[in-house]
């Protein structure tokens, strides 16, 4: 059934509220879920080229060590852990655990924080193991 | 409430039919992925900074193959049902909804497969 576009007021939109770091997060999960998503195609690649052979591998390996696809990694990588961090957050909250005002607020400072703590680990982990390059 | 049906209260799917189903299998997906992503990720570290013949070594031990599968699975699955949360939010045309969401899990099974399909591969060469 087609919706009629209806003449009575809205609730004030979304970009009336001043942001607070609850709702940042909130739409930060969505983000990086669907840039994740678009993500998962660099995962397809890369084991398809694992599975091509030594040369493919290689390719995809100096595709991926570029400058540029270590920054798309890097942001992936972010993505990832804020993903994680934050979806764990949902969990509990999904179990009714931590909706107090203070607790959520506790919660998503510690997701900012321990996200960006494990890419920044992660990748002094890949950077150590590599040997420096 | 008093205008639904006993059957209908009992069998509790809800006007659209499904019930609780896509929630519940958000929620088991995400549960699985928080240790496989960590495990995965831990291990692509090790992995991605040596050679190829580490990482075919690494992706052809039975249990490395089983557990990438598993993630595989989890992880398209899960994001199938993640952007069609999305698509139904934010698409308000009803038949562009449908068409993008048609699209969008046809191709999510187009990657899964060709995920798993590599990862099969090398557990089965030689």
């Amino acid at each position: 059934m087609p919706m009629e576009k209806s003449q009575r007021p809205l609730s004030p939109h979304l970009q009336i509220y001043r942001p607070q770091l609850t709702s940042v997060l909130s739409i930060t999960h969505r983000g990086s879920g669907i840039a994740l998503a678009i993500g998962t195609l660099v995962l397809v690649y890369w084991l398809l080229a694992a599975a091509s052979g030594a040369e493919a591998y290689a390719s995809a390996q100096h595709l991926l060590g570029s400058w540029f696809g270590r920054v798309v990694l890097l942001g992936f990588s972010y993505a990832l852990f804020f993903h994680l961090c934050n979806g764990i957050r949902h969990l509990f909250w999904d179990a009714g655990v931590g909706f107090e005002l203070q607790t959520a607020y506790a919660s998503g400072k510690a997701v900012v924080i321990v996200s960006i703590v494990l890419t920044l680990g992660a990748w002094a982990l890949a950077y150590a193991m590599r040997g420096g390059a | 409430m008093k205008f639904r049906t006993p059957l209908a209260r009992v069998r509790g799917l809800g006007s659209a039919r499904s019930g609780t189903h896509h929630w519940w299998m958000q929620r088991l997906t995400a549960i699985a992925l928080v240790p496989l992503t960590l495990w995965f990720v831990a291990s692509l570290i090790m992995v991605v900074t040596a050679d190829h013949v580490t990482a075919i070594r690494w992706l052809h031990s039975p249990l490395v193959t089983i557990l990438c599968s598993v993630l595989i699975v989890a992880l398209f699955y899960h994001a199938q049902l993640g952007l069609q949360v999305v698509i139904e939010d934010y698409v308000h045309s009803e038949w562009r909804k449908l068409v993008i969401i048609v699209f969008m899990k046809l191709v999510s099974l187009l990657l899964a497969s060709a995920a798993l399909f590599a990862v099969l591969s090398i557990a089965f060469a030689n």
